[in-house]
Order: C-alpha cells, then structure tokens, then sequence
C-alpha cells in the first residue's frame, strides 16, 4: 500500500477567456502554472493563497472537473471526495437530507435497504446530528449543520482524502470551530487524509501539518506548518502573515 | 442626530410571523463609528437596512422610531425618505459585484446621486466623481472613470462603492459587512480608508460585521446582537476587555488566533 | 399538512374551480339535459329559460348540454397537448442544456424553425396529412407546444449543471442520466408548473382557433372553442350565447392557473 494518496507532478490548466469586448473571440489563459506536490495517507495539507490565485482550479483538476490540462496527477486506490465551500448550494435543495446521503449507496447499488439507512443513521451521527434531520430539506437548516450534512456525504463514498474548498469561510465563527473540530477528528480516528483550501491563514495554521502557498497559479512555497509559519522564506509569504499577525 | 427607539421588526410574507428584530435601541452622533457584530440570524442587517429605508413597507409590521434629525423615517411619507437616501444616509454593501451595476460605467454610477438629489450640470457631476475617486484611494480616477465594474478588482469595487456612498456628503454611512468579501490584505486597507475619511469629513459610519477583529479596530463604540436582541453595548475596549454576557465572551474567544487546534477524544 | 392547504388561498379556489369543473364534465359524458347535437328548428337561439336553462344555439341545440359535454373535449385536448409539449420539451430541453455542445445547437435550430412557423399553418399542415379529429388536433398542438417548453426547460437545466450539488453527484458517481432526472429534474419543478398554466390557456384558445376553421374537434364532439368562435356570430342578437360559453372557459382556465400558482407556491 503506497504512502502517497495524491501525486501532481507540472501541472498546467488552462480555460478559454471569453470575457473580452465583442467580436474578439475568445483567449487561453493558464491559470495553473508548474504545480508539484505530494499529499501522503492520513496528512492534513493546506493550501493558502488569495482568492482569484487558482486554489480551487487546482482542487477541480484533482477531481477531473476541469480537464484542460497537462501534467500528471496520481490518485491512490480511490477518487478523492469535495467538500464545497457554499453549503447553500452544494446540497439539492429538492430533495430531503436522507434522500442525499442514501444517494451514494444508491448508485453503488451494493446495500439493502434496511442496511442503507443504518449506514445513513450511522454517518449522520458521526458528524455531530441525530436522524431528526433526515426528514428536513437543506433549506431548513444552518449553514453549520448543511456544512456537516456535506460532510457525512462525503464520507459516505469512504474516501482516502477529502478536498475541502474553504469549508469553513461561509460559516459564523462560533461555528467554525466545531467543524475545525470534527475535520481533526475524522482525521485522527479514521486516516482520512486533507487538502484544506482557504485563504483564512490562521484556520489553516489551526489543523495542518503541513502548508503550501498559492500565487497567481504557482506555488511560491511548501512546508511544514512550522517552517512555513514561524520562518517564511518567500517574500509573497511574508507579505501574507504580515498582514495576519498585525491584529 | 440619529436615534432608533424601541424598533421591532416582524415579517408576515410565511405563515407564521416571524420576529426579527426585538426593542432594538441606538444613538448615533455626527462623526462617531459605531458598529453592530452578531452572527447569522443576529438581525443586524435588518436594522441597518431598517434604517436606511430599504425594508418593503407591506411585508413587515414595524414597531418603534427611527429619528433622523426629528424625522421619523418609519412614517413619514416615501418622497421625503428618498430626499434622505443617497444624500444625507447612504449605505454600501457586502458583495460589490452584485451592487455595482454591471452594464454601466463606474463614471456614471459614482455620479448617479448627485444627478437625483442635486442641479449641479454635468460637468461639475464629472468633476465631483472625480475627486471622489481620488479620496478613495483610487490610482487611476480618470481612467477608472470610464471603465466597467467587471474590469476592476473586488478591491478597487468596494472602494467604488465606498465613493458612490460618499458623493454626495452623507451625514451618515451605513456599511454592511464591507470587508467581507475582500482579501486579508485588502480589508486592512479598506478599513484604514474609512478611518481616514470620517476623520476629515465627519461622515458618521455604521459598521456591521461579523468580524470582532475589524470591529475593534475601526469602532468607538459597539451593539452585540444575537437573535434579534441587542445583549451588550458600550465602548468597544470596555466590551472587548471585560464582555459581561455570555454570548459576548462566547465571541471574543471564538474569534480564530494563531494557534493549534487540539484534538480531544 | 392540511392548513396549508387551507391557508394557500390560491390552491384552494383553483382546487375547487377545477375540481367542480372535472365534475361536470365527467358529468356530462354521462347525462345532459338534452342530446348536445339535437336541433330544435324551433327553438333557435332561444333566450335563457326554465326549459333551457342557457338557451339555444342557431341550430336550436341546447347551448347548456353542449357546454357539458364539450367540457371534457376541451380538458382532454389541453392536458393531451401540455402533457405531450411537457414530455418531450423537457426531454430535448434536459439533454441540450445539460451537454450544450453541437447536439445543442442543432437541436435549437430545429426547435426555431418550428417557432418561426405560423403555428395554425403547421397545425393545418398536420391535419391534412393525419386528418382531423380530437386525437390528431391533441398531437398536432402538442408537437407546436415542444418548442417554447424546449427552450424554457434547457433554460433551466444550463442553470442548474453548475451548482456544486451537481458536481457531488458526479464525484460520488451518478450517470448523466441520473444526474438529468434524479437530481435537477425535481428543482425545475416550480418553472415547470408556472408553463403548463400558460401552455393550458394557450392550449385551449389554440384549439379554439382550430376549430373554428374546421380543422379542429370534429362533430359529433363538440369544443367549447367552436361554440365560442361560432357565438360570436351571434353576440348583438344572443348575447347569452357568447357570454355562458366564454364564461365556461373562463372558469376552466382561471380555476386551472390557480390551481397551478397554489402549487407552484406551495412547492
């Protein structure tokens, strides 16, 4: 069993710029530039940079959304699973909490039925919420408890590392904590390894181990939470906790 | 110069009415800061949008007053509201893409108000925007002038926003959540920007935000509100050193610091 | 559950209109006061009285037993031409919103040159090809309907495809098709409802306008559309005429959209 659940090797994506004056036609653009990293089983990597710098085009590259790209990414034994950061939109709003969590399974089409809702009732409990919830639709519930329902789905597929697109920046703070909280505790309890994504650098100083810093498509730096927070060596680095330690 | 008394704030447009805003009480005085924190739900916008005039009259049953210079401006009639808004209380918003008109140039927009509340000819609107621009901290105003939202960053946006709220004077400026939607380093800047402008022009601000840290830097004075109510105000040092309420301290200390998160079995 | 249904005013009337209106035309396939295409020469477009109780056409039939019975023709043709314009219009609307590509622009040619045409001139076309009857007029009017239910249903699907509970049900492995059908399809419902209101109404008065150049519901049916056409010979003599059949479809229309906005409200 390979240690690395995750290898990018030169990254490059690309998109079509459409946005110019009328008649132009459209430009491509590289957004990606160069990326190289390494996530190992059971790590939590965070990944800061300001928004626009491409965190998320990488996280879609990872998962196969976007596909114009070159380079080489290496999964492990399965397809790693997002948590999306707007937990208004990330839930089907049409459809109850235990249609959604029993969806995965449905299609899987491995569990019976009585054995699909344990599973349900299980995971559901395992972020924190009683099967109370399995009859509401997500528009009748706080962005904290949609945030951990998105959660329990993504642990429904079993995955070996979670992408979590800023998960906690659209959430109040005397909820961020818990989910900071139950993110850790999935971690050390199950192995599930994370690409935390934020631009929040004092979130990801909180749960990572290990940090990489994002500009304008390119890594500028990657380290330990220690050498990367405590002795920065890139000047875009630097630029960035100065303007987090002045409170 | 602004007093809200005893206001309530209830919504009839579901089946069963819901509250939104209780006994909610505020004194505003020309050139203070003052800012309103509270979480989702907290009502703080409500208030805010309540006093800028901007909550639909047939949805909701209002209790209380909202004194603008001895005008009441929860009764008193549409037209005279409208004199106010955009000239003596103005307001900016959280996300600038959306309130930025997408089709018109900045020039224009920053302009608008003082084409509704003033006869000034176009000439002297251009120059006003103008300077405006400039006060904002804009490097390029003529350049900026003539371009299209989509062409600036959330930053230069926001500041956009900023100068169209300010043109025209406003004895008051009400912010909601400005900063939230902007980089760490942009906030900084944001803020800074609005210290500086109330100091030389007197605006009195209203700060709304979730963000304590902000709030602390920027305001004189601060209301907590949580579920509707306000649970403490006073001076921002004093709440931020020694909170008497519960949900006050459950806030500072929730507030994220540089530290690690520990895991507990 | 209940309450709601109450307290939603508009459910609650549409409800009723509807409700009382299928009544009668269940009604009326079984029992009239008079046989509808039996002529009284004798009583030509006689006044409203106790023996006929909304009078007579021109042809001395009684204007009452025919509304009755035209009813269910009418409903029958409205619904058969929404549901066939829902159907496939949100099947084409569902595949060319959701890939886009060159399937999508082909498909929205053809589904513009169907709009571009004068739809009775297609609809003739369709008749004289099928002939006429209430089965061909259903089809015909339905296929006229796909386009505009095409167009809004894609409208729709290409809103829907980016949002990130999309994207979930990709990652954890869903087929386009489930993704299509299971998943967006039940959050187009509110547009979906707001159309068939609309499709209704205009199903209706197209229908009407058929008929009336005989190309529509053929006798022994009778369409309330026709009699409405045909009344309007007639408004400044026998008024009452137009003014009860008007009055039919108004009430079969009102009831239905209200029905639909109650829905549509409470979804």
């Amino acid at each position: 069993m390979s240690s690395k659940i995750l290898t990018v090797s030169h990254l490059n994506s690309y998109y079509n710029d459409k946005t110019g004056k009328f008649g132009e036609g459209s430009r491509r653009r590289q957004v990606l530039k160069d990326v190289s990293f390494e996530i190992g089983r059971g790590e939590i990597v965070g990944l800061v940079g300001e928004s626009g710098c491409g965190k998320s085009t990488l996280a879609k590259c990872i998962l196969g959304i976007v596909k114009d790209h070159d380079g080489e990414i290496v999964h492990g034994s399965k397809r790693a699973q997002m948590i999306f950061q707007d937990p208004y939109g990330s839930l089907n709003p049409a459809r109850t909490v235990g249609w959604i969590l029993e969806e995965p399974l449905r299609i899987k089409g491995e569990l019976k039925d009585p054995e699909r809702n344990k599973k349900v009732s299980e995971m559901i409990q395992l972020v924190g919420l009683d099967d109370g919830y399995l009859e509401r639709k997500p528009g009748e519930l706080s962005g904290g408890q949609r945030q951990r329902i998105c959660i329990a789905l993504a642990l429904m597929m079993e995955p070996e590392l979670i992408i979590a697109d800023e998960p906690v920046s659209a959430l109040d703070v005397t909820v961020q904590d818990q989910i900071l909280k139950l993110l850790l505790k999935l971690n050390r309890e199950m192995g599930i390894a994370f690409l935390f994504i934020s631009h929040d650098l004092k979130v990801v100083y909180s749960i990572c181990s290990r940090v990489m810093v994002m500009k304008a498509g390119e890594i500028v730096e990657q380290g330990s939470d220690e050498e990367i927070y405590k002795s920065p060596k890139h000047p875009y680095t630097k630029q960035l906790l100065a303007a987090v330690l002045n409170d | 110069m602004l007093d809200v008394i005893d206001l309530n704030i209830e919504f009839h447009d579901h089946l069963t009415p819901e509250t939104v805003v209780y006994d909610f009480d505020l004194h505003l005085d020309e050139g203070e800061i003052v800012g309103i924190v509270g979480e989702s739900g907290s009502g703080k916008s409500m208030s805010a949008l309540a006093i800028a005039g901007l909550l639909s009259r047939k949805h909701m049953k209002k209790r209380g007053q909202i004194l603008f210079d001895g005008v009441d401006l929860l009764t008193c009639s549409r037209n005279v509201l409208r004199k106010y808004q955009g000239n003596d209380i103005c307001m900016v918003f959280q996300e600038p893409m959306t309130s930025l008109n997408p089709v018109k140039r900045i020039g224009w927009q920053v302009g608008e108000s003082l084409r509704i509340h003033t006869s000034l000819s176009e000439e002297q609107i251009k120059e006003k925007v103008l300077k405006i621009l400039k006060d904002v901290e804009l490097d390029d105003p003529e350049g900026v002038y003539d371009k299209y939202p989509h062409e600036l960053s959330g930053g230069m946006r926001q500041r956009v926003m900023i100068a169209a709220a300010l043109v025209c004077d406003p004895k008051i400026l009400i912010a909601d959540e400005p900063t939230t939607a902007l980089d760490v380093t942009v906030q900084a800047q944001i803020i800074r920007l609005l210290k500086r402008i109330n100091k030389k022009t007197g605006t009195a601000i209203l700060f709304i935000s979730h963000d304590l840290s902000v709030v602390r830097k920027l305001c004189g004075r601060v209301l907590v509100m949580y579920q509707g109510r306000i649970v403490e105000s006073g001076d921002v040092n004093e709440v931020f050193d020694s909170p008497k309420e519960d949900y006050t301290k459950r806030l500072i200390s929730a507030i994220p610091k540089m530290e690690k998160l520990k895991y507990e079995q | 559950m209940k309450k709601r249904f109450m307290k939603n005013r508009r459910l609650f009337i549409g409800a009723v209109i509807t409700g009382i209106m299928v009544l009668l035309a269940v009604a009326g396939v079984f029992f009239t006061p008079y046989d509808p295409n039996a002529m009284d020469t004798s009583a030509k477009l006689a006044g409203i009285s106790l023996k006929h109780l909304m009078g007579c056409d021109n042809f001395g039939r009684d204007i009452l037993s025919r509304i009755l019975s035209g009813l269910g023709t009418t409903m029958l043709v409205a619904l058969g031409t929404v549901f066939i314009g829902v159907f496939f219009g949100t099947i084409i609307g569902a595949f060319t919103g959701y890939y886009g590509g060159i399937p999508d622009e082909v498909l929205m040619r053809f589904n513009d040159a169907v709009l571009a045409f004068p739809s009775l001139l297609l609809a003739l076309v369709f008749i004289s090809v099928m002939g006429a009857g209430k089965l061909n007029v259903t089809i015909a009017l339905g296929i006229l309907f796909i386009p505009s239910y095409a167009r809004i249903m894609r409208g729709e699907f290409l809103r829907c495809k980016n949002l990130d509970y999309v994207r979930s049900a990709r990652l954890m492995g869903a087929s386009d098709i489930r993704i299509m059908f299971v998943h967006i399809l039940p959050n187009t419902v509110q547009v979906m409802l707001s159309t068939i209101a609309i499709g209704f109404n205009n199903a209706v008065l197209a229908e009407a306008g058929m008929s009336y150049l005989g190309i529509g519901v053929q006798p022994p049916d009778s369409s309330l559309g026709r009699m409405l056409s045909e009344a309007q010979s007639y408004l400044f003599i026998r008024p009452g005429y137009a003014v009860c059949t008007g009055t039919a479809i108004v009430l079969l229309i009102l009831g239905f959209a209200m029905l639909s906005e109650g829905l549509e409200k409470n979804a």
